[in-house]
């Protein structure tokens, strides 16, 4: 992905009022790229979408596409077009005359108009129903009305904003799947906003954090769920643990951490000094459990009590309280060469982890 | 529950009642009258005769029928004309800009119209404010002679009934989801096409709603030509009025009645029928 961007934030500002929804913010997007823009609720998601889109202009900064400047162009002359959440679909008009909308507007003859809204139709498996209203769709296919009109245009760049939030969870997980695959078929750059993790982590190329108009982190899935940069990033991706210590060695590339009178080995990516007070972070899946009477002695380990065990199937989900005070949420994979480990409420555990699996901050 | 239905029936019945002592049953004296010979006296002879409605179809009234109908569909359209940019530019503004404007707009409506109408006349007559005031910049040498013209009624009407049309537009642009319009925009649709493609159908139901609320009173109100236009400008609405007051011929009066609740009729019937199927989402079958 070494290529120039597609698309090109440059600090850009935008300010409502007194609100400043997007704060000097660089963005780079890429050709053909799946980018997600993932965050909580009011973080300028939708406000970067439609500064691409042309529907608010910066206050500050320069958004370049193709490597002109997009400032001052209308949203009707960008090669750029929105899926909206609402999906927004022309209640009066049929389907077909939905997606052929921007068509039209570009004055095509009517036999290729035809001829694209049919492939588009296809492409969202909706063929059949060009002469429907759209309120005569159900949400699923109402929501593939949206696609289809939009990339009936081939933009360079498609713009969704939260385009699953209002299905149902199924019908959510179905069009994840279709959304990926009309993604790879059409190479066409998707901007994709979400405040739902799981959907960003499995649809993803890349993911950019953002929180309060700022992107905190971007990089691939597994970058943003694996190797946080901050706390923000930790804490919003998924559930984690945080333990408080302070390094007390320092060796080439790894540190000693001490936690709770413990000593753990960590991997010192940032080069903390000596003495640092740092936060030791573990993901529910990462974390060993072992029970006191297989201990083995010499490892390092957190000892404490099962408060909570919960069955989910795939997983078992651990709830332990550490001697020291603190909550531990801990993800255990069944093992089938192990079934005679059986959690129970109340038994007496120590928890660690493999060297490296930590982030430290 | 009970206490609730109790309510209902007691606010259903005295609606109803309301209605019948006060609509049905007048009307149904109208409609009996337009079948009674007028009686010198001033009143009817109850001998049936289906004679008023003879003379109603002569070339006299339908006249009069031609020239009403072309003054309020013209009034229509020039309120359809002046209301769409208002309404629409209502729905643009902050809150406490468009409460006071609507509020502007209404408050002339706790004077009677006729008072208001009266207003026109001194605004229009020989010496009256226009004319003073293009006389004094020195644009007209002698005043305008524009009290008692075609225009003077068309101005009343229009000035009178704006209102009607404003409001059902504004409801409808208001209700007009704005997200639809980036959508079209975003689809690259230059602002004439969104207007035509997206806003004005949408509206539909508004425009034909406010039309019906022009046109309707524009056939039927009397006063307004008789005081602005003077004798020259005969409408429906004169026209059952003398019959009444004037020429004392009640039955031919009545009948004239009768043919316009009819056609009123007819147009609102149109109204409910295309605002059905807009609503169903098919515009095309409207028109
Ligand atoms: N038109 C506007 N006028 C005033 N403030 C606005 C406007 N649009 C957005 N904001 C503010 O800007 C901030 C960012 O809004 P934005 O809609 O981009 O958030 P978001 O990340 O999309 O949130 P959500 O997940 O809830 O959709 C919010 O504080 C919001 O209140
Ligand atoms: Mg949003």
């Amino acid at each position: 992905m070494e290529k120039d961007p597609i698309v090109r934030l440059r600090r850009v500002t935008k300010r409502f009022d007194d609100v400043v929804a997007v704060d000097s913010l660089d963005l780079d997007i890429y050709q053909g790229e799946f980018l997600t823009l993932l965050g909580p609720s009011g973080c300028g998601k939708t406000t970067v979408l439609r500064l691409i889109a042309g529907f608010e202009s910066p206050d500050k900064g320069d958004i370049v596409m193709n490597g002109t400047s997009l400032i001052g162009t209308a949203p009707n002359k960008r090669n750029v077009n929105t899926v909206f959440q609402s999906y927004a679909l022309f209640p009066h008009m049929s389907i077909f005359d939905n997606i052929a909308f921007g068509l039209k507007m570009k004055r095509f003859e009517k036999s290729v108009i035809t001829e694209k809204v049919t492939e588009a139709l296809s492409i969202v498996k909706l063929g059949g129903l060009e002469m429907r209203k759209p309120h005569q769709l159900s949400g699923g296919q109402q929501q593939r009305v949206a696609m289809a009109r939009a990339i009936v245009n081939k933009p360079q760049v498609l713009l969704l904003d939260e385009p699953l939030s209002a299905l149902d969870y199924r019908l959510r997980q179905e069009m994840e799947l279709e959304l990926k695959r009309i993604h790879r078929k059409l190479g066409i750059t998707f901007v994709f906003v979400t405040h739902d993790q799981e959907e960003a982590i499995s649809m993803s190329d890349r993911i950019a954090v953002m929180n309060e108009g700022r992107i905190e982190q971007i990089g691939t899935p597994s970058q943003i769920y694996e190797e946080p940069q901050n706390m923000f990033v930790a804490k919003f991706v998924g559930e984690i643990n945080v333990f408080e210590g302070r390094i007390v060695e320092i060796h080439n590339g790894s540190a000693v951490v001490d936690i709770h009178g413990r000593h753990f080995k960590v991997q010192n990516r940032k080069d903390f000094a000596n003495g640092r007070a740092v936060k030791v972070l573990l993901r529910p899946e990462d974390i060993m459990v072992t029970k006191d009477e297989e201990l083995q002695g010499t490892a390092p380990a957190l000892a404490g009590k099962i408060e909570e065990v919960i069955y989910k199937g795939k997983t078992v989900d651990l709830i332990i309280s550490l001697d020291a005070g603190e909550t531990v949420f801990v993800t255990q994979f069944f093992n089938e060469d192990q079934e005679d480990v059986v959690y129970r409420h109340g038994h007496r555990i120590h928890i660690n982890w493999p060297y490296g699996w930590e982030v430290v901050l | 529950m009970e206490k609730k239905s109790g309510f209902r029936n007691v606010a259903v019945g005295s609606t109803l009642c309301w209605i019948t002592l006060f609509v049905v049953i007048p009307y149904l004296i109208v409609v009996a009258y337009s079948f009674l010979t007028p009686d010198p006296s001033g009143t009817v002879s109850w001998i049936f005769t289906l004679d008023s409605y003879r003379e109603i179809f002569s070339p006299v009234f339908l006249i009069v029928c031609k020239n009403s109908f072309a003054l309020a569909l013209s009034t229509t359209v020039l309120t359809l004309l002046a209301a769409y940019p208002f309404a629409f530019f209502l729905t643009r503004i902050s809150e406490s800009i468009r409460r006071t404007l609507i509020l502007i707009m209404i408050i002339p409506f706790w004077t009677s119209s006729l008072i208001r109408t009266y207003a026109l006349i001194i605004l229009l007559k020989a010496n009256g404010i226009v004319n003073t005031f293009l006389l004094s910049l020195g644009w007209i040498d002698e005043p305008l002679n524009l009290l008692y013209t075609q225009l003077a009624v068309f101005t009343g009407l229009v000035y009178t009934l704006l209102p009607f049309m404003i409001l059902p537009l504004y409801a409808s642009l208001q209700k007009l989801d704005t997200r639809l319009i980036e959508a079209a925009r975003d689809l690259g649709a230059t602002s004439p096409r969104i207007f035509f493609h997206i806003i004005l159908p949408l509206t539909l139901p508004g425009i034909i709603a406010g039309s019906t609320m022009v046109f309707l009173p524009a056939l039927g109100l009397f006063y307004i030509p008789d005081l602005l236009g003077g004798a020259r400008s005969m409408l429906i609405g004169n026209f059952i009025k003398d019959q009444f007051l004037v020429a004392g011929n009640w039955p031919l009066g009545s009948s004239a009645s009768v043919i316009l609740t009819l056609l009123m009729f007819l147009l609102i019937a149109w109204y409910f029928l295309s605002s059905r199927k807009i609503n169903q989402g098919d515009m095309r079958e409207v028109i």
